[in-house]
């Protein structure tokens, strides 16, 4: 099977700061891939360079096109890298606020990249826009709501049908469920899990919840000060860390 | 040549002129293409049409002939002000009559009759920028532009149809200028808008607090944005103009009495005139 995702040696700095530093590794369609480490490690920068938010300060990201085979995504022209962020790829945030439009109803949010691509019929775009709200679970009765009258985890449920509308190969998601009540949380990561299965979609989410990681991931990197200290199969690093830093982590956070 | 004490023929210094002109070559150039320009104060507040008058003052020659209209007519407090504006400053002749016009500055119409070669229209605009309504940052609508990313606007009409059963965008309805670059048409009514598609005159639009010009060429494809299931469609009455009998114009209501009685009138008072002069009769005259 061909790679999705080779990120090589990638860095990325602030000044003089870190925000992660020689990130190596490759991602193969429909596998999900879990990124940890304690608040301030690196996780949301190497989600955005890796999502093209985030121009890297060094290193090669290349992303297997339809059309051309693996392509350094800096290689592309802007025009051919925004397409292809809004049409292969799904970029859930971790504030909702961040990655819908506020002030259109949950139809529109939805519809809004079948738009961009060019579809230019109303009834189709609404048949699909509630075909997506059904599969995320929100009432199609509440199409034409705008995000703000929807409470936390239905936005989040937005946001990903907004995303996978154009059925993109690969969704990057950070901390799609904090700030979420524990068993919204519970649903939403179930959905998620069916979701991401059932499409055969590639997944690269960050969390600092190793449930999640449990639940979702069928592999693991571990980060600490912008660089990756462990990575792995879940199961093999969860059970079986290696590193004293993913020692810790483990053992002070999964309840015994 | 000056004509009112101490000012330059048409207001603007001669420099200020040639700015203005480069800017307007540079929008006719690029259809429908927001050019920045660096919009000077008018002895007018914002919103008062600076925009147009500054394009206007920047084209206007001794010989033109200039009309100015606002809702459609020549005599309210906005027309009359720019038109005695410019008759004090350049000391050309106005009209009322858009067939003697060579300039027509405007704000919220098209006029009724057909614009011919030569001429050219003159939009006050008070927002340019079609996208500003979901992208107020400014870079990021240049970006939008520059690579005619515009499922945005789709998203606006889509809007309106899931609220209220159609587009009920009436003015400033968003036009795709020579198949390239979205456009505001500035406030006239999407009645005007086929008028504008295709046009034998020069289009010329101007903003004044935004500092943007931009310019539809005469004979240029001018198309209203919709869906395949929710075509354009322009504003219709169920009668004719109560004055003239026009059917195919357009009407505004206006109230006769202080007892609930109105009728429909053109909003184009010059298109109406001429028509009772020809003959013409509505219900009104009829009655
Ligand atoms: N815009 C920025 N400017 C300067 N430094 C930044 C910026 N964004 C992040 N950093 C720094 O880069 C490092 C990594 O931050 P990052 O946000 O990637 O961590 P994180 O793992 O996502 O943390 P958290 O779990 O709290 O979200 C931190 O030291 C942070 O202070
Ligand atoms: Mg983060």
């Amino acid at each position: 099977m061909n790679k999705l995702l080779q990120v090589t040696d990638l860095s990325k700095n602030y000044g003089s700061r870190i925000g992660c530093e020689g990130v190596a590794f490759d991602l193969y369609p429909g596998e999900v891939l879990g990124i940890v480490g304690e608040s301030g490690s690196g996780k949301t920068t190497l989600l955005r360079c890796l999502s093209a938010q985030l121009e890297p300060s060094a290193g090669r990201i290349a992303y297997d096109m339809r059309t051309q085979g693996l392509t350094d995504i800096w290689s592309l022209s802007e025009p051919e890298r925004r397409m292809l962020m809004r049409t292969d790829w799904g970029i859930v945030h971790q504030n909702a606020r961040d990655g819908l439009r506020m002030e259109v109803s949950a139809g529109a949010n939805v519809g809004e990249r079948l738009m961009a691509v060019g579809a230019r019929h109303y009834g189709n775009i609404r048949t699909e826009a509630e075909d997506w709200l059904t599969k995320v679970e929100i009432d199609t009765g509440r199409i034409d709501d705008l995000p703000a009258t929807f409470s936390g985890g239905m936005q989040q449920r937005l946001q990903i049908a907004r995303n996978l509308v154009t059925q993109p190969r690969l969704v990057f998601m950070d901390e799609p469920t904090s700030g979420l009540d524990v068993s919204v949380q519970a649903r939403l990561l179930d959905l998620i899990r069916t979701l991401v299965n059932r499409l055969g979609i590639a997944c690269v989410i960050v969390t600092h919840d190793l449930g999640v990681v449990r639940l979702l991931a069928h592999r693991l990197m571990v980060m600490r000060r912008g660089r990756v200290v462990e990575h792995g199969l879940t199961d093999q690093v969860l059970d079986d860390p290696q590193h004293p830093y993913t020692q810790l982590l483990v053992s002070s956070i999964l309840p015994v | 040549m000056s004509t009112a004490q101490g000012y330059n023929f048409a207001y603007l210094d001669e420099q200020t002129k040639r700015m203005i002109r480069r800017a307007i070559l540079k929008a006719v150039a690029i259809p429908g293409y927001q050019v920045p320009f660096g919009s000077r104060e008018m002895p007018l507040p914002y919103g008062w049409g600076t925009g147009g008058i500054q394009v206007t003052a920047a084209i206007l020659g001794p010989d033109d002939t200039l009309k100015v209209i606002d809702q459609g007519a020549d005599d309210t407090t906005n027309a009359v002000n720019i038109r005695s504006f410019f008759q004090k400053t350049a000391g050309m002749a106005t009209t009322d009559r858009t067939r003697e016009a060579s300039i027509i500055q405007t704000r919220h119409r098209i006029p009724e009759t057909p614009l011919v070669e030569g001429q050219i229209m003159v939009y006050q605009v008070p927002i340019p920028e079609p996208l500003r309504w979901l992208e107020p940052r400014e870079g990021e609508t240049r970006k939008m532009h520059g690579l005619a990313e515009y499922g945005v606007m789709q998203v606006k009409l889509y809007e309106d149809i899931a609220h209220y059963g159609h587009i009920s965008t009436a003015y400033d309805y968003p036009v795709r200028v020579n198949g390239r670059y979205v456009m505001s048409p500035s406030p006239i009514p999407k009645f005007d808008n086929p008028k504008m598609d295709n046009s034998p005159a020069l289009q010329l639009f101007g903003a004044g607090r935004e500092k943007r010009i931009y310019a539809i060429p005469p004979y240029t494809r001018v198309e209203s944005l919709d869906f395949e299931d929710h075509p354009f469609q322009i504003e219709s009455w169920d009668q004719a103009c109560a004055i003239c009998g026009s059917a195919d114009s357009y009407l505004d209501e206006i109230v006769t009495d202080d007892k609930g009685g109105r009728m429909f009138v053109c909003s184009d008072t010059d298109y109406c005139g001429e028509r009772v002069a020809a003959g013409h009769t509505g219900e009104e005259q009829a009655a």
